[in-house]
C-alpha cells in the first residue's frame, strides 16, 4: 500500500464512485497511509466497496485495492463494528449454511422440475464457526 | 462416475450455491438441459454449502474456511468442481490459489476441516461453466449443435466480475479488461454480440446488502446503456447479477421513474433456444422481463 502515488485510477473506475461521491478508494487509501484509523474502521464508506475488483486489476503500482477494503472491514469486525446486514448474512449460515432458507416447498418445486433436492441444515458448519469464535467477534 | 465416462477427465461436481436454488432455479434448469445435451455429466454432492463469499467481509478466514469445506467435499468423491455463480467461482477459485500457495494456511484449515471429518489436499479444479463451455466443450462442438441459429438477434454480454477476477487466482484465462469468451459463445449461437460502453462494469449486487438504492443506481446506469444501443436482451452468467437486472428491475424503474423492459437471459438459456429447446424447458417463462421481441424473432412463441 505504501506504493500508492495516488494517481486515482482506483477511484476513476470504481462503479460505486461513480454513482455515490460518500465512497472514493483514493480517500481511503490516503487514511489508512496516514494513520486515521477509527474514523475510517468507525466509516460508514468501508462497506460499500461492492468488491468488483476493478481497481486492483488497474493500479498502476499494483496496490491490492479490494483486498485492502475487505481486510479494513475484517479489522472493524475485531473492534466490534459490524454492519448489520453482514451480521444477518453470517447468521444465516451459522443456522443453515445458506444465505436463503430452502424450504419444503422449495423442494417439492425441485422434484417438479426434475431438479435434485437440497439438505434444508448442513449442521457441520455450525461446528466450523463455533471454532472460529466469529459468534463471539459479532457479539 | 469413473474416468472412462467422461474421456478420462474428472467429472465435475455441479455446484449451486445459495442463491440459485432459492431465487433463480431456471438458470439451474437451462443448465442442466443444454449440459445434458453437450454431453457434460454433473455429479450432485447434497453436502455443498454457501461459498464462503458473503463472509468474506467478516472474515477472511472463515470465508476461506466453508470453500475448503466444499473442496474437500469434491476431493472426497473424485470430482471438480463446476460453478453456475459467478461470486462462488471467485471464492472457491481465490481460495484453491491461496492453499496451493499457502502450506501454513492449508495445514491451519485442514485442522479445522478435521472436526467436521473432512480434509483437503490441493488440486480440485474450479470451473465456470461458461469457462467449461468455452474451453473444453469448443467452438465446433457448441456450434454442432445449434439447430436454430439466432440471426439478427443482438446480446449484451455481461461477465461478472467474479467470472475472471481477482485475474491471478483465476490464472490469467483470459485478460479481464478485455474478455471474449462470453462473446465467442454468443456468436456460436448466431447472435451478435453488442460491444458497450459500460460492458465490463459491476452489477452492483455487492452493495445491496449495505445500500439498496445505491446497488440499484448501479444496476440502473448498465440497463439504460443496454436500453439505448437496442439490444434484444442483456446475456448473462450469474444468478446474483440477474437478481440485479431482472428481479429488481421493476423496482429500479419505480425508484428512478425510468421505462427500461430490458430482457434478461442467461447464457445457457441463449444457447438453449439455439439448440432447438422451448423456453419453458429452459425455465424463460420463471425470467421476470420476457424476452418477446427475441422470441419473436426467432419463431418462437
Amino acid at each position: 500500500m505504501l506504493r500508492c502515488f495516488a494517481c486515482g485510477t482506483c477511484t476513476a473506475g470504481c462503479p460505486v464512485a461513480e454513482i455515490d461521491e460518500r465512497y472514493s478508494p483514493r480517500r481511503i487509501i490516503r487514511m489508512v497511509l496516514m494513520g486515521f484509523k477509527d474514523e475510517v474502521l468507525r466509516s460508514e464508506f468501508i462497506w460499500l466497496c461492492a468488491g468488483c475488483y476493478t481497481c486492483q486489476e488497474r493500479c498502476p503500482q499494483g496496490v491490492r485495492v479490494a483486498e485492502v477494503m475487505r481486510t479494513l472491514r475484517n479489522m472493524a469486525v475485531e473492534e466490534g463494528i459490524v454492519h448489520p446486514a453482514f451480521k444477518a448474512q453470517a447468521e444465516l449460515i451459522r443456522r443453515m449454511g445458506r444465505i436463503y432458507e430452502i424450504e419444503d416447498f422449495d423442494n417439492k418445486k425441485r422434484v417438479r422440475a426434475g431438479l435434485p433436492e437440497l439438505r434444508k441444515t448442513l449442521e457441520d458448519i455450525k461446528t466450523l464457526f463455533e471454532r472460529q469464535k466469529l459468534n463471539e467477534r459479532l457479539g | 462416475m469413473n474416468d472412462s465416462d467422461n474421456g478420462g477427465k474428472r467429472p465435475y461436481a455441479l455446484y449451486l450455491g445459495c442463491t440459485i436454488p432459492a431465487r433463480v432455479q431456471q438458470y439451474e434448469i437451462a443448465s442442466r438441459k443444454v449440459a445434458k445435451a453437450l454431453g457434460l455429466e454433473f455429479a450432485d454432492i447434497a453436502d455443498f454449502a454457501c461459498c464462503g463469499y458473503p463472509i468474506a467481509s467478516l472474515d477472511a478466514r472463515t470465508a476461506r474456511l466453508l470453500a475448503a469445506r466444499n473442496l474437500a467435499l469434491a476431493e472426497r468423491v473424485g470430482c471438480d468442481i463446476c460453478a453456475l455463480c459467478t461470486a462462488c467461482t471467485g471464492s472457491l477459485t481465490e481460495t484453491v490459489h491461496e492453499l496451493a500457495n499457502d502450506p501454513a494456511l492449508l495445514e491451519s484449515i485442514n485442522a479445522d476441516l478435521a472436526a467436521v471429518g473432512l480434509r483437503y489436499s490441493g488440486g480440485v479444479k474450479v470451473r465456470h461453466l461458461v469457462r467449461v463451455l468455452w474451453e473444453e466443450i469448443g467452438h465446433q462442438k457448441v456450434e454442432s449443435v445449434v439447430v436454430r441459429r439466432l440471426k439478427d438477434v443482438v446480446l449484451a454480454p455481461h461477465y461478472g466480475c467474479h467470472y475472471l477476477k481477482p485475474s491471478e487466482a483465476h490464472g490469467d484465462f483470459e485478460d479481464c479488461e478485455a474478455p471474449h469468451t462470453l462473446d465467442d459463445l454468443i456468436r456460436w449461437t448466431g447472435a451478435c454480440s453488442l460491444e458497450y460502453p459500460r460492458k465490463l462494469k459491476c452489477c452492483g449486487g455487492g452493495v445491496l446488502a449495505a445500500d439498496e438504492k445505491l446497488a440499484l443506481g448501479i444496476s440502473r446506469e448498465k440497463l439504460r446503456d443496454v436500453s439505448r444501443h437496442g439490444a434484444d436482451a442483456i446475456a448473462l452468467i450469474c444468478p446474483f447479477c440477474n437478481i440485479m437486472y431482472d428481479t429488481n428491475q421493476k423496482k429500479i424503474e419505480a425508484t428512478f421513474g425510468l421505462n427500461l423492459q430490458v430482457p434478461v437471459l442467461f447464457f445457457p438459456q441463449v444457447l438453449g433456444l439455439a439448440m432447438g429447446f422451448e423456453p419453458r424447458e429452459l425455465g424463460i417463462p420463471m425470467n421476470r422481463v420476457q424476452p418477446k421481441g427475441l422470441l419473436e424473432k426467432i419463431g418462437v412463441r
